[in-house]
């Protein structure tokens, strides 16, 4: 346990250097209210957008493991909007069987990634590049091109904007998606295998692995968590844009995976580090939005910036040169 | 004779891509009237201009073994720059000729890749993730540039016969294609720059222990990457005549796609800047398909470079299991 903290503690250290410098600036930020039985407070509105990218982060986290990467949980996500909106739209389905086809659609999607990666030994940044540039194509031909808006206050937009237990139907689907993950990879051997594969592939299947399997279930797996992810994007503003749906969302949860401390080399994840980089990346983006200076806002775009310069600390904090020189530092003490 | 025609294995996706452009080139000049003009030709080489730039620096980036998300983002930051700087006072710019204001945006173009370069040569940083932070850093920047995302270059005394410019039918982006990629091909095969990329590609510890200058030419080929993206916003500006900070999204995407298509290994050290220009052209045509065919959607456009892009990998792959059941029997 001390261990697993002492890992995190970069990660632990940015989230709480985030949450102080808003203390300071805006203490608005930790009001909270129950408006409705529901609380609400900026605190619960990250929480409810992080879900997204958290849910799509939870598989990358297990594909990086791999030492693989997926590109294409952004075009996945738009194709699992456009398939429900428009069966629900088209056809008089129940809701349960739009949100299973739809979902089993993206299980496809994650199937083709695994076999050209894991059959075809395709690497995976260009397997997946496939599906990312050919998803949105996909998606907007499921939806004919359109924005396809579903009528507020339905069922389906309950899982985006509805309340549960008096927090957000986003945040239950959020808790329910990681404890699922960590119960398979942390309380079965498949968590042992994935960190094997990434490791060492040619050794994990001389010693019996069965290596393809497991990386067509972490493929399969983040496609799966992406379609999840796409349902509640659009249910959440409802509506299908298979133009803007997931946009660059994969670049973020890899970003998060990373800040989390799993390396992109593979062989090591550590899933509770990627919810850590996921909280510390939404928690960003809403302290940028609500920030004043001299009475103004930032401007949305200086997201992007400050991104950028999280990114390149990040790297520096990891790379090796960092590390050689922590160990050069410990040889001579 | 017959052993003289054979092609060697690693002129197959060469040919590969000949062939697919050939026939998707006769095809469309068979179905639409007009198609195989040469007003239809140079308006292809125009609209590809940025593209194809962006996708010839990338050619040297994949083919050294890395690859660079950013050359989108650096598009748009171009385009912008220039307007800005072309700009009058009153739109927040700095009244600058073409002739400085085209310069300083090159300097920032290398600059900016220089220094991603730099970053991960000299910290082993991965240059995915800092073309990727390159990527949000120059969209970011050109979207907080000027007020307005957009800005016309108008009345430009300096500019606008950069945008009149036509040599026997050819504009000035398309001319500047076609020259930059020439240069790109002599220095990709006939000079030791080209030469150590493609050794730095296919294995860059031996190509260290041999004693190459292994660190400046990584740093060399991401500033000639940020270079042709920015000639790329360039080139945007002078077509459209105007600076816009949001063009460009997912370009990094089909620059990529333009290379692998024409032939490239995304491993590294396999490839030809000649096949990144047929890559380009496949993908123009590709584009401008639907709006001769009316009612088919662009979508199927994105859907056919997927399915090319398949096509493509999963022939270089077939191949180079070929290869290496040929070298070892």
């Amino acid at each position: 346990m001390l261990d697993a903290i002492k890992k995190l503690i970069w990660p632990i250290a940015a989230l709480v250097f985030l949450l102080v410098i808003n203390a300071i600036s805006n203490p608005a930020l930790f009001s909270l209210k129950i408006v409705d039985g529901q609380l609400t407070g900026s605190l619960v509105d990250i929480l409810d957008r992080a879900a997204p990218v958290l849910l799509i982060s939870l598989g990358m986290t297990l594909v990086i493991a791999t030492a693989g990467i997926d590109l294409s949980v952004g075009s996945v996500m738009s194709i699992s909007g456009a398939v429900a909106a428009v069966l629900l739209i088209q056809t008089d389905w129940a809701l349960p069987y739009v949100l299973i086809v739809s979902l089993l659609i993206c299980t496809m999607a994650g199937i083709w990634n695994g076999i050209l990666i894991a059959y075809i030994g395709i690497q995976p940044i260009v397997a997946t590049l496939i599906l990312m540039v050919a998803g949105r194509g996909i998606a907007q031909l499921v939806s004919d091109g359109q924005i396809i808006t579903i009528p507020e206050g339905s069922t389906f937009a309950f899982i985006g904007s509805g309340c549960f237990l008096g927090l957000p139907v986003t945040i239950t689907i959020s808790v329910i998606a990681i404890i699922t993950t960590i119960t398979i990879v942390r309380y079965t051997s498949l968590g042992l295998f994935i960190e094997a594969i990434g490791g060492n592939e040619k050794a994990s299947y001389y010693s019996g692995l069965n290596v393809r399997t497991i990386r067509i279930f972490v493929y399969t797996f983040t496609a799966f968590c992406a379609g999840i992810a796409g349902i509640i994007y659009a249910a959440d503003i409802t509506a299908a844009d298979s133009n803007n749906a997931g946009l660059y969302l994969e670049l973020d949860a890899i970003l998060a995976v990373v800040i989390g401390g799993t390396s992109l080399m593979g062989g090591r994840f550590n899933i509770v580090g990627t919810i850590i980089g996921v909280l510390i990346i939404q928690t960003l983006n809403t302290t940028i939005l609500m920030t004043q200076v001299g009475g103004h806002n930032i401007p949305a775009e200086w997201n992007l910036i400050i991104k950028s310069i999280v990114v390149l600390i990040v790297c520096l904090l990891q790379s090796n040169i960092l590390a050689h020189l922590k160990f050069s530092r410990r040889a001579i003490a | 004779m017959i052993i003289a025609l054979k092609p060697k294995p690693q002129h197959l996706p060469l040919i590969a891509t000949i062939s697919v452009l050939l026939i998707l080139y006769v095809t469309a000049s068979m179905r639409y009237y007009g198609f195989a003009s040469w007003y239809q030709t140079t308006s292809l080489l125009t609209d590809s201009a940025p593209l194809g730039l962006a996708a010839i620096g990338m050619t040297f980036v994949i083919l050294s073994g890395g690859i660079d998300l950013s050359v989108g983002a650096v598009i748009a930051l171009s385009s912008i720059l220039l307007a800005q700087c072309m700009a009058g006072a009153e739109q927040g710019g700095f009244n600058f000729p073409s002739y400085v204001a085209i310069p300083i945006v090159l300097l920032v173009g290398i600059i900016f890749g220089g220094s991603m370069g730099i970053l991960i040569r000299l910290f082993q940083l991965p240059p995915f993730l800092v073309t990727l932070a390159g990527m949000f850093l120059a969209r970011g920047v050109a979207l907080n540039l000027t007020a307005s995302k957009r800005l016309a270059i108008v009345n430009e005394p300096t500019f606008d016969p950069l945008v009149n410019f036509l040599f026997f039918g050819l504009n000035l982006p398309a001319i500047i294609f076609i020259v930059i990629l020439v240069i790109a091909i002599v220095i990709s095969s006939y000079t030791r720059f080209g030469r150590v990329v493609y050794a730095i590609g296919g294995n860059e510890r031996s190509a260290l222990l041999a004693g190459l200058p292994v660190g400046s030419t990584t740093v060399k080929i991401y500033a000639l990457s940020g270079l042709c993206a920015s000639i790329g916003g360039i080139l945007y500006a002078i077509g459209s005549q105007s600076g816009d900070a949001s063009v460009g999204y997912l370009l990094e995407l089909d620059a990529i796609a333009a290379v692998v298509i024409g032939g490239t290994l995304l491993s590294g050290g396999v490839g030809y800047v000649f096949g990144t220009l047929l890559g380009v052209i496949i993908l123009g045509i590709i584009t401008i398909i639907p709006t001769y065919e009316g009612d088919l959607n662009s979508w199927w456009t994105r859907i056919a470079i997927g399915g090319l892009l398949f096509f493509f990998i999963a022939a270089q792959r077939v191949l180079n299991s070929l290869c290496i059941k040929n070298t070892s029997s």
